[in-house]
This record gives structure tokens, sequence and C-alpha cells, in this order.
């Protein structure tokens, strides 16, 4: 009798245990490298917010693994009045998580919202765009200054979500507590610096591509901490893994591995015309800038530091790129040539420093690059800075080169415009470049056409800048993502995002 | 001791002043603009404006200070830069969760430090009294971060026993409370263990030589009876302070314990505000944290009050 009590506990233990993983895996449990800011589309800024908004708030439009823009709320568009009217056609049935429809005013008030909330992070973004008109209810009409071809690009991210009127009328400033957007999951809970939970919203407009009923995303700094999380079952997929924990999800049989090439790039750029740090010969002589992007092995570059993983690159957009402009591929290194430039300079010996935020990738590629510039002449001095005070001492010209990453955008205009313009925003093109060549090419890429006829544009910009050199172009970051092998449907994209439709479990 | 303690209380307020004007002034100091570090990399001028002047960052520094100080009298410690939440709701979402595990790794440090301490001495110079200088000092030089990662790799990813990371609160399940926390409070517990091991140690020895212990070896009490009810008592006044002390340095957050254990507590939240130049976070959780501290020593000095009269007058 006491045997038959113990098996039948036993049993039942089992059923319960086998219950609870059954329960586990109805919900996604996603380790994310910081913890985000607040969760409000307008005043939001950081990276990791955007993977938390990918799976709360749908867009206009969205991008494709390849770049194209794709429908998600908006499923026709085109542009008209000479590229300064974008007119939407907007889905029909779609519902806000809180039972509100989505239609032309919700997404006029979105877009109004975003350009004239005071500290909104979009109004840049979209300040091209002059006002919304409702066509009808499911027809709105984006009315622009001028045309400006990047706004299609611009609403494939925060700026083209589209939020529930009555909920952000009701909350104010303090939207970001509790966000109600027309996405796959709604919000349930935050605690800071502890997870973000969100439940599946039952009347999403594409529920049939959502197979969970939960995602909680988790912030969790330290790569190796992530990991170990992943390999010990409690967390179903990492975003950002290490080049050097690759090796041991590799090895993993639990995990699998997916990774693409990312938007963003890393870059030294230089000071060319921004006070008295940039009176020097690498500041003020072109073919000493062209010594120092020769006497660099971008490859050698991404293997020592990055064990490979990273895309070696010489532009604004990654080699494999749509963008790329294919006539001017990476220079290899050529020391002998770097030496003879320097020497017709008047500059065989050249000390400089070099301004790095002081993480530790920053710095190891920085340590590279000053021993493979050494051997062309030059001598780097490190500068090693916290981030906040680098972009700080690079506004004021405080610099003489800074390695610095920019995050990338869909749009190439937008890796490209704010760097190198005479008209960009100070805080951005920190060297004051200024050529009115390249800026007679931007204003015309901005008009629009079709890729062929911006890409003549780019290549006009490239053969300009890339011989000017205030920036030298590194290497293209890489998403990485380690995951539980019995995910299925994960797709990487090139703008980090996770995207929770499709993803299932085995 | 009505005396003593007042003297103790009046000091309170002037010490927090003092702490108030230092937090304030330090974060000064630090290179780099909240508002700049706030806009992100798109550096929109217009955000940038907008912060400085909501932040009141735009003032001068006495009346930014002044503000800050009437906000606390009315309870309000300002509002996070970065996530835009009440720092006042912050710290009293992470104070729990960081006492918390200070408990848990002051139980595990007395657990360990005390008992190892009293044997020590007991058994001076021999195999047991090495062994246990050796563990401690192997305690004291091990860095936490590493001990917690090692700890995770053996009992999480290997083992599967404990979960690598992360905090569950008591109220949503105990057991999982417990066993999340197991692993922070060892590697907290055994540094603190090491240090309370050699206090006892030395306290021991010195309390073990003293008359008032021959006398009742001598009046045939058994040892166990001389070393707890006799030696122990007097020899734990020096640890009662130490005791404090550590517990108030726990409570300020064990930052890198916090951040490899993925706790949210005082710690992680410290971190993030420091880097992200979010000063009202940093100001309130560094100015709770004093008070912490200020209100242990107070304790502290009670308790040894109590312990040795000859200090009350």
């Amino acid at each position: 009798m006491t045997t038959r009590r113990i098996l039948a506990a036993a049993t039942l233990l089992g059923f319960a245990l086998l219950a609870g993983t059954a329960l586990a895996q109805t919900t996604l449990r996603i380790g994310l490298a910081e913890d985000p800011d607040i969760l409000d589309p307008t005043l939001a800024r950081t990276f990791v917010g955007r993977i938390v908004f990918a799976a709360m708030c749908d867009k206009l439009v969205d991008i494709s693994p390849g770049l194209e823009v794709v429908p998600q709320l908006a499923t026709e568009w085109h542009w008209v009045d000479d590229n300064k009217g974008l007119l939407m056609t907007l889905r029909r049935g779609v519902t806000f998580q809180d039972g509100e429809k989505m239609d032309a005013a919700a997404v006029k008030f979105s877009l109004e919202r975003h350009l004239t909330m005071p500290g909104s992070n979009r109004k840049a973004e979209i300040s091209a765009l002059k006002s919304v008109e409702i066509v009808d209810d499911h027809t709105v009409k984006l009315v622009l200054d001028k045309p400006f071809a990047p706004l299609l690009a611009q609403l494939t991210d925060r700026a083209g979500m589209i939020v529930s009127p009555k909920a952000a009328e009701a909350a104010g400033d303090k939207f970001g507590e509790h966000l109600v957007c027309a996405g796959p999951f709604k919000f349930t809970e935050r605690v800071a610096q502890d997870r973000i939970v969100l439940d599946r919203f039952a009347d999403y407009w594409n529920k049939d591509t959502i197979h969970f009923d939960r995602v909680t995303f988790l912030p969790i700094p330290d790569t190796t901490v992530r990991l170990a999380n992943l390999q010990s079952g409690q967390l179903d997929l990492i975003e950002r893994l290490a080049a050097t924990d690759l090796d041991a999800a590799g090895k993993d049989s639990r995990l699998k591995v997916a990774a693409i090439t990312s938007l963003a790039y890393a870059d030294i750029l230089i000071n060319t015309n921004n006070g008295e740090r940039s009176k020097n010969p690498l500041g003020q002589d072109k073919r000493v800038r062209e010594a120092l992007e020769l006497s660099i092995d971008r490859e050698a570059l991404n293997q020592v530091v990055f064990n490979g993983q990273f895309t070696p690159g010489n532009q604004w957009e990654a080699p494999s790129s749509p963008w790329y402009v294919k006539s001017m591929p990476i220079p290899p290194r050529d020391v002998a040539k770097a030496k003879a430039l320097l020497a017709a300079a008047g500059v065989p010996h050249l000390s400089f420093t070099m301004m790095v935020p002081n993480t530790t990738d920053q710095l190891s590629a920085a340590q590279v690059i000053q021993s493979m510039a050494a051997e062309a002449g030059f001598d780097i001095k490190i500068q090693a800075t916290e981030f906040a005070s680098s972009i700080d001492l690079a506004q004021k010209g405080e610099f003489e080169a800074y390695q610095i990453d920019w995050s990338g955008r869909t749009d190439p205009d937008g890796n490209l415009y704010n760097f190198v313009s005479c008209k960009a925003p100070p805080a951005l093109n920190s060297s004051r470049y200024c050529n009115q060549d390249v800026d007679a090419e931007l204003d015309a890429e901005r008009v629009g056409g079709t890729v062929d006829e911006r890409m003549a544009h780019f290549a006009k910009i490239a053969a300009i800048t890339l011989v000017d050199r205030p920036l030298i172009y590194l290497w293209h970051l890489k998403w990485v993502y380690a995951m539980s092998n019995k995910l299925t449907g994960f797709t990487a994209y090139p703008d980090g995002l996770i995207r929770p439709q499709g993803i299932a479990m085995k | 001791m009505t005396a003593f303690l007042l003297r103790r209380f009046a000091l309170i307020l002037p010490t927090l002043f003092f702490v108030s004007v230092l937090i304030f002034g330090l974060q000064q100091l630090l290179p780099g603009d909240p508002a700049q570090a706030m806009a992100g990399e798109d550096q929109d001028p217009a955000v940038i404006a907008f912060l400085r002047q909501k932040y009141h960052l735009d003032q001068p520094l006495p009346l930014r200070y002044w503000y800050w100080v009437e906000g606390i009298a009315h309870g309000d410690f300002g509002e996070s830069i970065r996530i835009k939440r009440p720092v006042r709701d912050l710290i009293l979402e992470k104070l729990p969760v960081t006492a918390e595990l200070a408990g848990l790794a002051m139980l595990v440090a007395l657990a360990i430090g005390i008992p190892a301490g009293i044997i020590a001495a007991v058994k001076q110079d021999t195999a047991i009294d090495y062994g246990a200088t050796m563990a401690a000092l192997w305690g004291l030089s091990i860095p936490n971060f590493w001990l917690g990662i090692l700890m995770i790799l053996l009992f999480s990813v290997t083992l599967g026993w404990l979960p690598a990371s992360g905090f569950v609160t008591p109220a949503e399940s105990l057991k999982q409370n417990l066993l999340t926390l197991i692993m922070p409070a060892f590697v907290l517990g055994n540094a603190i263990a090491a240090v309370m091991m050699r206090h006892t140690r030395s306290a021991m020895l010195q309390v073990l030589s003293a008359d008032y212990v021959r006398t009742a070896r001598a009046k045939g009490l058994s040892q166990a009876s001389v070393i707890l009810r006799h030696a122990l008592r007097n020899a734990l006044i020096p640890v009662v302070t130490l005791g404090a002390l550590e517990f108030g340095g726990l409570l300020s957050g064990a930052v890198l314990t916090e951040q490899v254990f993925t706790i949210p507590g005082f710690g992680k939240l410290i971190v993030d505000a420091v880097f992200n130049r979010d000063y009202a976070v940093v100001q309130g959780v560094v100015l709770c944290t004093a008070f912490a501290y200020i209100m242990l020593n107070l304790f502290a000095d009670i308790a040894y009050a109590l312990i040795n009269p000859r200090l009350r007058v």
C-alpha cells in the first residue's frame, strides 16, 4: 500500500513537472544586454528599448532582412506632389491593445506627438514632415516641406510606431509606464533593471504568427552570465553574444547561433575643421589621413579583436549592403605607400592622440591600430575616455582623432548625412567637415527616385569623402544571437531587432 | 545612557547635511553633461535644451542644490532622467532587495566567520588554526565577480541546481527567492566571513588569556561553558562593530555581485545611474545609503554600550 502511494505521488509529481514545463514553454524569455530606458516610442533612445518595442508596437512599415521596406500597419504607399507627399493606405481591422480602433486619426495623432512633444527624440528624424492630412479613415497623406526620401525608412522604426491616442492622452508624460500600441504583445509589468513582462494581445491583426502567450525580457549586462542563463535553460534567446563566447555557444549541443551584419559601423573620426586641435598635419593634410588608412589591415584587426566575427568595411554601408559603392572597395594595407605619403607630407613620424570610449572592444581595436600604424611612422597616443565625456569633448573639438561607433540607420542617408554635410548638426559632425560638392549630392539623393538614381549620388559622395577622409571606416558590427535549439522561426535582421512573429518552441 | 543617545542623535542631521553637500559637489566633478548623455547618439539640440531646462541643469549649482534639498524635505527625491520614474519609488523598490541580500550575506558571514574564529583561537597553532587562517585568506583574496562566475558555471550550467541569475520576490515564491539568492549571498558573505573569522580569533585569543577565564576554568567549568558563556561574550564586542560596518557596506549595494547575478538592488541601480549621469538617482541612493550607515553605526554604538557598561558614561 505504501509503495503504491509513493508511486502515485511520484506519478503526480511527474505530471506536475511536465505541466510546469509545458507552461514554461508558453513564455519566450529573452536576455538583453542592458535595461531599456523609458518605453515610450516618442521619448525612447536605447537600442534594447527598440527590441522591446518590436514585440509591443507595430509600425507603419517594416524592413525585410534584405533591407526592403515592407508593409506593416500601412499596406500600400506612394510618393505624390513631386515627392513632397507620401500617401499611405492603412490596414483595415486593426485595433490597439486597449480595444480602440487604429485608423488615420491615430496615425495623425502619433506622428504629431513625435513632432510636438517636449523632449521628443523622434522630432529630428521626421523634421521634414510639415503636416499629416487625413484623406479618409484608412488613408493618410504625409506632407513634407521638401522632398525627403529617407522618411519612409524612418517610419520603419520608432517614428513609425502608432500609439493609442486615448491611452496616450490619458497618461500624458507617464505613457511610458503603460504603453498601448497595436503590436502582438501588450504591456503587463516592468521591474526596473530586472524584467519587462508582456502578454499576448488576443486581437492582434497578425495573431497567427504569434506562438507564445508571454514574452519576458531580462536585462543581463554581463555577456558570460547571459550565456550561462541560456545554457542552464533559464533563457530561450540572447542578443549580442560576445565574440569570445561564440566558441562556447557553438560547441553546446543545446544551443544554436544566428548572426547578421548590422547597420552599425565603427570609424575613426578625424578633426579636420573643429578648432585648434584640427590644426595639425592629420587634420589638414589628406595625404596623412590616407597614410593612416593604408597602415591599417582591417581583416587582421577583425581576426585579432573580434575572432573574425565582424565585417571589415571602408564605407558607411557594409560591403553586403545594396547601398555599398562597389567601385570603391576596401584598400589593402600598404605600409610602403603609407610611409611615402607621410614623407611627401613632410612628417615621416607623426604623433597624435586618438580618443577612444573605454569599452573593451574599442580599446583592444585601438591598440591593434596603434601597433599597425606605428610601422608606417605614426605614434598614436590612446586617450581612453568614458562615453558620455567623449561625446562632450568631440563636440567641443577637443580631439584629434576619435574612434567611435554609429548604431546605423536603414536608409544610407542616416549613416552619412549627419557626419559629412555642412548643414549637419554640429553635435554629430564633430569634425566640422564641409564640402559644397558633397552637400549638393546629399541634397540630390534626398529628393528620392529609384535605387539606381540615388546610388549615382552616393557614388559621387564616396568619390569625394573617401578621398578627403574626415572619417576612416573600419568595420561593421554583426548582431550575434544564441538560442535554445528548440526555438524555431527566428530571423536575424540588420537592425538587430527581435521580431516575435514566427518564433516558436518545438 | 540618555545623554549618550542624545549626543548620537544630535550628530545625525549635521552629518547628513555634510554628506548631501559632498554627494552633490562630487557629482559635479564628473565629466560629461547629463543632458548630452541622455540625448543619445543623435544629440538633438532641442532634446538637450529640453532636458537641461526640465532637470534644472541650466541653473546655478547652489540653486540646484536648494531644489534638491527642498524636494527631499517634502519626500521628493527627484525623477530619474533615464527611465522617468520618481527616485523615491526606485529606492523603495530596490531597498528591500538589497536589504534581503545583505541580511542573507551577513547570516552566511556569521555562520562561517564566528565559529571558525572560535575554533581557530581555541586550537591555536594547530593544523585547524592554520587551515582556518588559510581559508580566511582565500576568502579575502578571491575577487567576488570571479567567484560568482565560477559558481554560476558549476551550480547552474554544469549541475543545473540553481538559477544562474535574476531575482524573484519572496511574495512571488519564497523558494525561488532563496534559490536565486544563495549564490550571491555566499559570494558576499564569504569575504566578510574571512574578516569576521580573523577578528573573532584575535579577540578570543586576548580574552582566553584573561584572569577571569582562568578563574572560570579553576572553578571547574566545562570547556564549552568557559568559551561560549564567558569568553565569547566579551570577544564579540569588536565583532559587533565590525558587523555593523560590514552590513552598512552591503546596504550600499554590492555593485559587482549584483551585476554578475543580475540582482536588481542598489548596486545595479547606482552603476547604471553613474554611467548615464542620472544625477537624481545617484544622489538619492547615496544619501539613503549614508543614512543607513549612520543609523547602523548608531545601533552598533548602542549595542556596544549595552554589552560594555563602561562605555555608557
